[in-house]
């Protein structure tokens, strides 16, 4: 595991309470008084939401990162405070949460994961995918990271580090793959296209122009 | 089952934010779940679609809401409560009551730990 390295600097802010809005609250109320009544299965709800969730979101994330291949400035803007970065793109959680984009080169590749519960910057990146919330990936990631990958096909070479990132309630972060290459022509609008939600998290790639077109 | 889902009469909402392949787009997760909790309780029958249709655009036009569309599903979850009260399934006191004992719950549980119900401190009081 000479290569794993996990980030665990941010451990001592997990103490941090919850906190639900009126409008997150209130689903929660409903969903315990449909629930009580018999009318609702929350296992049926879960399953509405991700028929959905590989298609939810503005594809925020896909912008931010797209921005940083194009545009040094912005690139380093967001290395230095990705909070306030995206924000400028007019990206916020309304939680209030700090990003920070860790950026895949070609030493290291980062990887993002809640292992203590299931925090996602879905402000940027739209609904969690149900696999980040299981407790498969939340202990493996950590513990076999190499293995994960594989798993989402991707192998990387053994001389690339992994860096594996812990979530907190206040502290999300995005991944920033690598550009592809071939890409040298394309403008934002067309590079968004490639970055997928996966990549974002670690657990895929940028896709190639190529890839793209199938 | 997807198929079934994707296809409810409940995305063809008035004013539903969507993406270029028609697709509901959330900017929340419980957008997302306040969606789905619809469309559940519509496929069972619990109100029709005239009956939902009605709901949601009273809700949507009415005066004091975003013109702008950033209140859609403030007003969607609205719409779902009106009815829900309509149908003698839950009143409003019960959601509100349930609604700030989640909030007393979620404050009162550290981070990584689930948020239950029973955590809230005043409940049972």
């Amino acid at each position: 595991m000479t290569t794993d390295n996990r980030d665990d600097h941010h451990d001592g802010h997990h103490h941090h309470d919850n906190h639900y809005s009126d409008m997150e609250a209130r689903v929660r109320a409903l969903e315990t008084v449909l629930t009580q009544k018999g009318l609702i299965d929350p296992a049926a709800i879960d399953a509405i939401v991700e028929t959905y969730e590989t298609k939810v979101g503005p594809r925020n994330g896909a912008h931010v990162v797209a921005r940083a291949w194009v545009d040094a400035d912005f690139a380093d803007w967001l290395k230095r405070d990705a909070t306030a970065a995206i924000a400028s793109l007019g990206f916020t959680g309304r939680q209030g949460e700090h990003m920070r984009a860790v950026f895949n080169t070609g030493d290291t590749h980062n990887l993002v994961v809640c292992t203590l519960c299931s925090c996602y910057p879905w402000s940027v990146l739209g609904l969690p995918p149900v696999w980040y919330k299981a407790p498969a990936y939340r202990s493996r990631a950590v513990m076999d990271p190499r293995g994960v990958l594989a798993e989402f096909d991707v192998v990387l070479p053994e001389t690339t580090k992994i860096r594996v990132w812990d979530s907190t309630a206040e502290l999300r972060y995005l991944v920033i793959p690598q550009r592809p290459e071939g890409t040298d022509d394309m403008d934002v609008e067309q590079l968004m296209h490639l970055v997928t939600r996966d990549s974002m998290i670690g657990t895929g790639l940028a896709l190639s122009p190529s890839a793209r077109q199938k | 089952m997807s198929l079934y889902e994707t296809q409810s009469p409940l995305t063809q909402s008035i004013s539903l934010p969507r993406s270029r392949e028609g697709d509901p787009v959330f900017s929340e997760p419980w957008q997302a779940q306040a969606f789905a909790m619809t469309v559940h309780l519509h496929q069972k029958g619990v109100f029709s679609w005239q009956e939902w249709a009605d709901s949601l655009s009273r809700e949507v036009h009415r005066p004091g809401r975003a013109a702008d569309g950033s209140e859609y599903f403030e007003a969607w979850l609205a719409a779902l409560c009106h009815l829900l009260s309509e149908k003698n399934v839950a009143s409003s006191a019960t959601l509100l009551a349930l609604q700030q004992s989640w909030q007393r719950a979620a404050e009162a549980t550290p981070h990584g730990k689930p948020i239950e119900l029973a955590s809230d401190p005043m409940r049972g009081q």
